[in-house]
This record gives structure tokens, sequence and C-alpha cells, in this order.
């Protein structure tokens, strides 16, 4: 049996030496702390001109976050290239040879990726949290204040949670084109729109990134979902697990 | 030692390895032949489990692939020259793999060295040429010092210089007392390297020789004669207690004939000749002749399944494999003048 800590060790070598690792995760960071900063800086900048009913379910703190959503495509081309670029330069072969325990291999992939996005992630949060706060002047928030640190610490939990889906995905579809084509109109456009559609937003709001963006939520909204900022956390997980648990069956019984 | 047992690999109602069973013995190089799309490669990643069989089994020292520790220690494999991410450097492709398998990093520079890829290890293998690729691929197999080496088709595309070094490279393998099993669709590079030959077409085993006895059952010398007057010679050699062998061209063939016997007979009995030749067939032609009949795509195999029309005679009796070869070429001189 291979040794799991020389697999994570190869893994991690893997990982760091592509350049597209270092790319897709600096414009995950990027993304959202710039158009999280912008948006905080321009509802400061015009606060006289939104209403009552605006002001009063202002949430500081997911407009600090809100560049997640598109900071969270550049993490999901991370987790497809992580899986998928095997499979596209044929090293797929190579990496079996060398790990033929499909399951070692592909718990080291999902660890050392999850680890990797757990970091990025996380950093990425709370300094689009630090930096939004302080452009939003007289109108933000305290990570101290109820329910802040839980929806700071939970970005970072989602943009993990997104990396490790679509590295889910991306184990079960192969190609990285398709995984892509998938999954990127799926969050940007599909999931969004869906979410406003009368009728259809009663399915959308179990979406992963529906269900998992709850819990940045610090003040209480009536947005017809039904479910605390922990329980769409776990729906997302819940997702995430179904991708893996696909991506490892899928792995374990097809031809490399 | 690999051992395959009745191995067998079906994709839909396509038999890509038909009930395949022989083994690969420790210390010398076999040789794996047969005609393209014959189940060669298809058999090689079965070994290496990364493609599971439908039925039957392989096992390498009597364990599955999956179940040896550390696999690169035992097997080294070259399937295909471009299996890396082209976006890694040479040196962190193969740390990668020395890292999976335990194997200490400065075996990563010793392979290096080894193959020659020293001077560019940092360098990205997107940007290797097709032989700088195969070299990465060798120093891979080579990593984990290990006692069985397989090379799939490892001269192909390659240039002469590249095709003298990997051919060095695996007698000298050998003579380390490693097992080498490499693969090919040349009789000829096959017959350099060599010494033992396992032929297989369309997914079977066709033969599982010796090359030494390979060479003496195929390389028959024979006489082709042609003459005008052939029912006048024929008569001729029976009294002389030689039977012909009568080819489509109307040529005639002996066996282990003497070319000045046949002169001598001929003149006697006042008969012209048009040809009186000795022939030897090539092993070339041999093979061609064990796989004739299993050749599985006769218009579409890629053209260094034939050779260069100069090296070989035209064989007695290939015309399946010829005729393949000479459309080829028919089409290749149509594609390059259009």
């Amino acid at each position: 049996m291979a040794a799991p800590s020389a697999v994570l060790q190869s893994e991690w070598t893997k990982v760091r030496s592509v350049r597209s690792t270092v790319w897709t995760l600096v414009a995950a960071l990027g993304a959202t702390v710039v158009i999280s900063g912008l948006l905080c800086l321009l509802t400061n900048v015009q606060w006289k001109n939104i209403d009552e009913g605006g002001r009063a379910t202002f949430d500081p703190t997911t407009t600090s976050l809100s560049g997640l959503i598109l900071g969270q495509l550049a993490l999901i081309v991370f987790g497809v290239l992580v899986i998928s670029s095997e499979y596209s330069t044929g090293m797929i072969r190579t990496s079996l040879a060398a790990v033929p325990q499909r399951g070692t291999f592909y718990a080291a992939k999902v660890a050392v990726t999850g680890v990797l996005a757990l970091v990025v992630g996380m950093s990425t949060s709370f300094l689009s949290f630090f930096i939004g706060q302080a452009l939003l002047g007289s109108h933000n928030t305290s990570i101290s204040d109820t329910g802040v640190l839980r929806a700071v610490f939970g970005g970072g939990v989602y943009m993990t949670l997104m990396v490790l889906f679509a590295v889910g995905v991306a184990t079960i579809l192969r190609s990285p084109m398709l995984s892509l084509g998938i999954l990127m109109p799926f969050f940007f456009l599909i999931s969004p729109i869906l979410a406003a559609v009368p009728g259809a937003k009663i399915v959308a709001r179990y979406f992963p990134d529906r269900a998992g963006s709850k819990i940045m939520q610090v003040v209480a909204v009536d947005d017809g979902r039904p479910y605390g900022p922990w329980t769409g956390l776990l729906i997302m997980a819940a997702w995430v697990a179904a991708a893996l648990i696909g991506g490892y069956v899928s792995l374990k019984r097809r031809d490399a | 030692m690999i051992e395959l047992q009745a191995l067998t690999k079906r994709y839909g109602s396509k038999t890509a390895v038909d009930h395949l069973s022989f083994s690969v013995r420790p210390g010398v190089v076999t040789g794996f032949l047969g005609p393209n799309g014959a189940g060669k490669s298809t058999t090689m990643r079965m070994i290496l489990g990364l493609d599971n069989p439908t039925s039957g089994d392989v096992t390498i020292d009597g364990k599955h692939y999956a179940q040896l520790s550390d696999p690169f220690t035992y097997i080294g494999a070259l399937l295909d020259a471009k299996a890396m991410h082209g976006g890694r450097s040479a040196y962190n492709h193969l740390l990668c793999l020395a890292q999976a398998n335990r194997i200490p990093r400065a075996r990563v520079d010793e392979v290096l060295e080894t193959v020659g890829l020293t001077a560019v290890a940092k360098q990205r293998s997107k940007g290797f040429s097709l032989g700088m690729g195969q070299r990465l691929g060798i120093a891979g197999a080579l990593l984990g010092d290990p006692k069985i080496l397989m090379f799939d088709e490892p001269v192909n595309g390659l240039d002469p210089e590249g095709i003298h070094w990997i051919r060095n490279l695996m007698k000298s393998l050998a003579a380390q007392g490693r097992t080498v099993f490499v693969s090919s669709h040349l009789m000829s590079e096959m017959a350099l390297t060599a010494e033992h030959l396992i032929v297989i077409g369309r997914g079977q085993l066709l033969a599982d020789t010796s090359m030494a006895d390979f060479i003496e059952q195929n390389s028959r010398s024979y006489v082709r004669v042609r003459t005008p007057q052939p029912e006048q010679l024929k008569d001729a050699l029976a009294v002389a207690g030689l039977t012909p062998v009568e080819v489509e061209d109307g040529s005639l063939e002996l066996q282990d004939a003497d070319t000045a016997k046949i002169g001598e007979l001929a003149a006697a009995n006042q008969l012209v000749l048009h040809e009186l030749s000795p022939q030897r067939a090539s092993l070339e032609e041999a093979f061609m002749r064990l796989t004739a009949e299993s050749v599985e795509y006769h218009a579409g195999v890629p053209s260094e399944a034939g050779q260069p029309a100069g090296q070989q005679p035209e064989g007695p009796s290939a015309p399946a494999w010829g005729a393949a070869w000479q459309e080829q070429q028919d089409k290749k001189q149509k594609k390059g003048k259009s």
C-alpha cells in the first residue's frame, strides 16, 4: 500500500509546481477583495441616496464579502484544473501507475486541494471583510458583533466547499472544458437567475451556492430560505459530499 | 516476472485483447510484437492496473499491480511519451513521482543525468521535443531502480540518434539482469534488441518463442527461377530430385537450393532462364506472414508499419500486408501532390 503521507507530499508537489494554481488562487483573492472593496466604498459614498428600507436591511458583512460571486469562479477553475488537467495531459496514467490505490490517490488530492483552498479562502474572506469595513466608514460593523465572525469564517468555508465541489464534478466529467462549461454558467448565471424566478426559486434555494451563502448573512432578511446559516452550510456540504463520492466511484470504476 | 492468464479486454462488441496468456521472464529483453491495433498498449495498461480486464488475470511477481507497495521500485513503465503535465518542470514531474513511491530526492537528479536532461531540468516539459519527452518518460521509469522495465513503442517517432540511444539503454538494462518488456510493431527493431519474442495479432497470441528459434524457423533461403519453359524445367528438376513451388507470378521457388546446380541443370537440358537468383526471406516478412491475417486496419495503419521499399525483397507470400502498405504509399503520394 502506498503510504498516505508520501502520496500527500507528492500531491503537494504537483499542485505547487503548476502555474494555474497560483493564478487561479491569486485571481480568486484579488477579485473578491477588489470587488467587495469597491462595493463598500460605493455604499459609503452613496449612503444618503439609500432609502430607509435599504438602510434597515443593510448588511455590512455581506457587502464586504460580495466579491465572492466573482471570486468563486476563479476557485471553480482551480478545483476543476487540479483534477481535469491530469486527464487532459495524460498525466493521470503516470499518476495512477505511481499510486495504483485510487482511493488513496483521490483522498490525497482532495485533501491537498481542500487545505490549500481553506487557507486561501480564509485569507480572502478575512482580508475582504477588514478592507471592506475600513471603506464603509461609519456604516461598518465589527468582527466582535453577533454573527459577524461566523459569517466571515463561513465565507472561508464556503469557498473551500466550492473548490471541493468543482473537484468532485471534474473527476466525474474528466474534461476541463466540459466541467468549466457546466459549472461556470451554473454558478454565475443559472443559479442566480433561477433564484429570482417565482416557482423555480423554491428549488434554487437548495442549490449549493444559494444554501452555502446563507452563512455569510448577519442581518436577518426574509429571503425565503427556510434554513439557518449552519443548516445552509450543511446543505452545501451534502452537495459537496455527493460530488466527491461520485468522483470517487467514477475514478475507481473507469479505465484511466 | 509478469504473468498473464487468459487476459481479455472487450470494448463493447470489440475484443481488444483475447485470452492472452504468456509470461515475461526475468533477465532478458522480451519483445512484444504486433501490428498496430493488435492490443499491445491495452495489454500494457492492464499490466499496470490502468485498465480493468474484462476477464482473466495479470500479476507481477504473483501480485496484482495495485497490491505492490511503492510500485515504481518493482516495475518502471513508459507508456506514452506525453503522459505528463506540460506545465510542470521535468524536475518537479519526477519529484512528485519519486515522493509518491518514497524514492529519495537525490535519485531524481541521478535519473535526469542518466537520460541527459540535467540542463533542462527546470524547464517546463511543454517545450520538449518528442525525443526529450521520451527521455523524461524513461527517467520516470528508471526512478525506482526497478527490476522490471516496460516500454511501449519507445522508438516511435524518434530520430536515428534517439533510436540508437534507446536501443543501447535497453541492452544495458538487460545486461544488468533486469527484465525488459518492450513493445514494437517493427520486427527489424526487435531483432536487434530482443532475446525472446511474443507476437500478437487482433489481441491473440500468435507466437511465444526465443528470438533464435524464430530466426531459425523463419529466415529461410530459397532460389527463384523464371523460365518460359516451366514444364520442361520442372521435369528436369524432378529428375534431379528437386520439387519447386510455383508462385503466382509464374516463377518457381526452390527451398535451400544451390543456384549453380540449377543453372547447370538448365544448361544441360537447354532451357532458357530469365531469372536465377538466391533469395532470403527477412524477419520482417516472416512477421508479416504471421500477422497478415490479423492486421486490424489494412489501409489505416500509420506509415511506420511499412518499411522503406528498398529494405526488403519482395516476399514470396505476404500479399495482405504488402498490399496494404502499397495502398498507403499511393495515398501518401496523392496527399503529397495535392
